[in-house]
């Protein structure tokens, strides 16, 4: 295997509504930014990999107009996955083993302003058998939620833990879209949403951006001393009929982090893909993470999410903890899928 | 570069149509399984699913690669899901084929499908966008300009397109699989010729037909294609290239990206003359003055030369030409958008595996794919051949 770093990684505003700012204006700013950090010109990057979504913008080829942010004159390799953005990384990375590839810039946009979000995902299920009975994204976490309260996995008050620490760590990110100091209780005496949700153990909408810069060793070390390597990145998907999973687990999770080796040592920190409350302490759980590691230091989807690109978010987010020293060994996570169907996992190292 | 990866298996939904009377899950399934069955494994021998498809609101499903898992055996796999518009399918199999040839995995099956009776692909082209005009033309009104522009300069006699179509549609009567099975005494120069004016210069004749159906392929390492029943097809170079739809100076006729595409392949697989060293190519060629254009711009014929060619009968299995270009019948048979691209893969790969049938291309060593999309501007293409490079 060669060795691949993550070495530049940029984001947007975690924003509800970007106004009139169209998706190649939100992926101009990543692109430029994550170039600028390097010096890099398109000449530097030998592919280019993107993750978005065509019914976000209510366009077929929303990542066609996208292309033009990369300035691809003269032509690039480059390719695109209907898919969060972390799929993207993924396919980079076996670029790079390939030998075809030392560099490659990834990106992934959403701007879901533009629809009502928990609809669209609808239109994700069995054409013939879900999509027609219309359950939305938030009634089917709502679903899960529920079953892992039944199931004493979990309790409400865990629950608000989560939002409570989210809402906390994200006070240190200046872009985050919902951050703030709450108790348990002010969360508890809210009304429920979609029951047994609230509307805090519900992602909020954000219209967003991120991009990140792989490279192999002998690149990244032209750039930082301590680089943020990939050393292990799997991913899995399970049924899609929900009635045939156990929702209370994640078995997607479990196989994907073996294959990534996340238990092969002390995890500092993971920044989990976990767009409801409850789906952070599953995560965390088939992760076989413990106390010992901060879980999402960003504040996570919780304090922001960005569609289709949340997950590559998550690499950048590990990555500079760790280029910084803040930490050693990091989880990045993605999910996709209604109730955690698809999941990815990596683990990062500085080194 | 990267480790050995060979085709093993092969395979198609039931013959290319209208509308297919099967779920989307049905039609994926039923392709995938026609290729373990080529390749004489099993579902649990799959390491990973790499599916395509051109945009999702050409069925109306979001990802519906969520929805297709377990009908692709998925549970417990890796799962990926590319979209590169019209390039799709081709761009779907070199990402396939880049999962083996990292060494990450070892077999692989790849899809990509179109099931173009679920909706209504001139409308989902068409939908309308804040801050840009409304362009309510589809793929032909976009491309018609395009190729007024390449008979202005070529001055090529008019009738080329229909040569293209009607060689096309007697191809098609060989493969079982083709979409349009044309009664053959109708297949003159002179039907073809009257055939309704679509969007000037493409006649309805010289149209790609809206298909359903899905196509798909087995990968494997080198040692597992060596221990496969049915002879492999080697991989001897991929590789995909962008450029923005519009910019100024941009060559629309003879894009850069495809020129570029095409230099790199023939790298990779050590190709120096397309014309003398390919025995065959199998080329996205969605409306017929697309074939004289691409032999253009990946080099079997001079600028300008194009059409020449394809008037000389050079592409013709009929006419035992030298460089028999769609024997499949191509796009302009069999259109199901996303696996289009895909199909152009697996038939040249077929055809280096001599197991192309009555389409087969006597002695055919070396075979070109090639796919492109968007407003010609993705390209993605490789070349597979009967021995390991």
């Amino acid at each position: 295997m060669r060795e691949v770093a993550i070495i530049a990684y940029a984001q947007t505003p975690l924003v509800r509504d970007c106004g009139s700012k169209n998706d190649v204006e939100l992926v101009m700013e990543v692109v430029h930014a994550v170039k600028k950090q390097l010096n890099f010109t398109n000449k530097d990057i030998d592919f280019f990999c993107s993750g978005s979504c065509d019914y976000l913008g209510g366009s077929a080829f929303a990542f066609v107009n996208a292309l033009d942010a990369l300035g691809a004159v003269p032509p690039i390799n480059e390719s695109h996955v209907e898919m969060d953005a972390a799929w993207a990384l993924y396919e980079a990375w076996l670029k790079i083993q390939t030998g075809h590839a030392n560099t490659a810039l990834v990106y992934g946009f959403g701007k879901c302003s533009q629809g009502d979000l928990p609809d669209v995902l609808t239109l994700q299920l069995d054409p013939y058998y879900t999509q027609p009975l219309w359950p939305d994204s938030i009634s089917l976490a709502a679903l899960q939620a529920q079953a892992l309260l039944d199931a004493g996995k979990i309790t409400e008050a865990d629950m608000a833990r989560v939002v409570q620490q989210s809402r906390a760590n994200a006070k240190a990110k200046p872009t985050a879209q919902l951050k703030g100091d709450f108790t348990v209780e002010q969360l508890l005496a809210e009304p429920k949403l979609v029951s047994p949700l609230r509307r805090h153990d519900c992602p909020p909408v954000t219209d967003g951006a991120s991009a990140v810069i792989l490279a192999t060793r002998e690149v990244a070390e032209r750039f930082h001393k301590r680089n943020a390597y990939i050393t292990g990145i799997d991913h899995r998907i399970e049924s899609h009929q929900l009635g045939t999973r156990d929702l209370t687990d994640s078995l997607s999770t479990r196989l994907a982090a073996a294959g990534a080796g996340v238990a092969k040592g002390k995890v500092d920190i993971a920044e989990l893909h976990a767009p409801f409350s409850h789906q952070s302490l599953l995560l965390k759980q088939a992760l076989g993470l413990d106390d010992s590691t901060k879980i999402n230091p960003s504040g996570g989807a919780l304090a922001g999410n960005i569609m289709m690109s949340q997950g590559l978010s998550n690499f950048g987010e590990v990555a500079q903890r760790i280029i910084k020293g803040e930490a050693n060994r990091g989880v990045a996570h993605a999910t996709s899928g209604a109730c955690l169907q698809q999941n990815l996992v990596a683990v990062l190292e500085g080194k | 570069m990267g480790n050995a990866c060979a085709v093993v298996g092969i395979g198609q939904s039931e013959r290319y149509k209208t509308k297919i009377k099967k779920s989307m899950a049905g039609l994926v399934r039923e392709a995938a399984q026609n290729a373990l069955n080529d390749a004489g494994c099993a579902w649990a021998d799959i390491d990973a699913v790499i599916i395509g498809k051109a945009p999702d609101f050409f069925e109306g499903v979001v990802m519906p690669e969520l929805y297709l898992a377990d009908a692709l055996g998925c549970h417990g796999k890796p799962m990926m899901r590319v979209h590169t518009a019209g390039s799709v399918g081709g761009s779907t199999a070199i990402v396939a084929a880049s999962h083996i040839q990292s060494g990450v995995f070892k077999r692989v099956l790849t899809v990509a499908y179109e099931k173009q009776s679920e909706s209504n692909a001139m409308w989902a082209l068409s939908t309308r966008q804040p801050f840009q005009p409304h362009l309510n033309a589809g793929a032909g009104g976009f491309f018609a300009p395009i190729i007024r522009e390449y008979m202005r300069r070529t001055q090529a006699p008019l009738d080329i397109g229909c040569k293209v179509a009607l060689k096309d549609r007697k191809h098609a009567l060989k493969n079982p699989h083709a979409h349009m099975h044309e009664d053959a005494d109708a297949l003159t120069l002179e039907n073809y010729m009257d055939s309704m004016m679509l969007w000037d210069p493409i006649r309805y004749a010289e149209v790609c037909p809206s298909s359903d159906g899905a196509c798909a392929m087995v990968l494997a390492n080198e040692d597992l294609a060596k221990k496969s029943p049915n002879k492999p097809a080697w991989i001897h170079g991929t590789a995909m290239k962008s450029e923005p739809t519009m910019y100024p100076w941009r060559e629309e006729v003879n894009p850069q990206a495809g020129i570029l595409c095409a230099k790199e392949v023939y790298a990779q697989a050590g190709i120096t003359n397309p014309r003398k060293d390919i025995d065959m190519a199998e080329v996205y060629v969605p409306f017929s003055w697309y074939e004289p254009m691409w032999l253009e711009n990946l080099g079997f014929a001079e600028v300008g030369e194009g059409w020449k060619l394809t008037e000389s009968g050079a592409t013709s299995l009929d006419q035992g030409g030298d460089i028999p270009w769609n024997v499949s019948g191509g796009v302009l048979s069999s259109n199901p958008i996303g696996a289009s691209g895909m199909i152009r893969f697996a038939e040249a790969a077929l055809q280096v595996r001599g197991m192309a049938g009555e389409r087969q291309v006597p002695g055919c060593k070396t075979a070109l794919g090639h796919a492109y999309g968007g407003g010609a501007q993705f390209f993605s293409m490789w070349i597979v051949g009967s021995e390991k490079r």
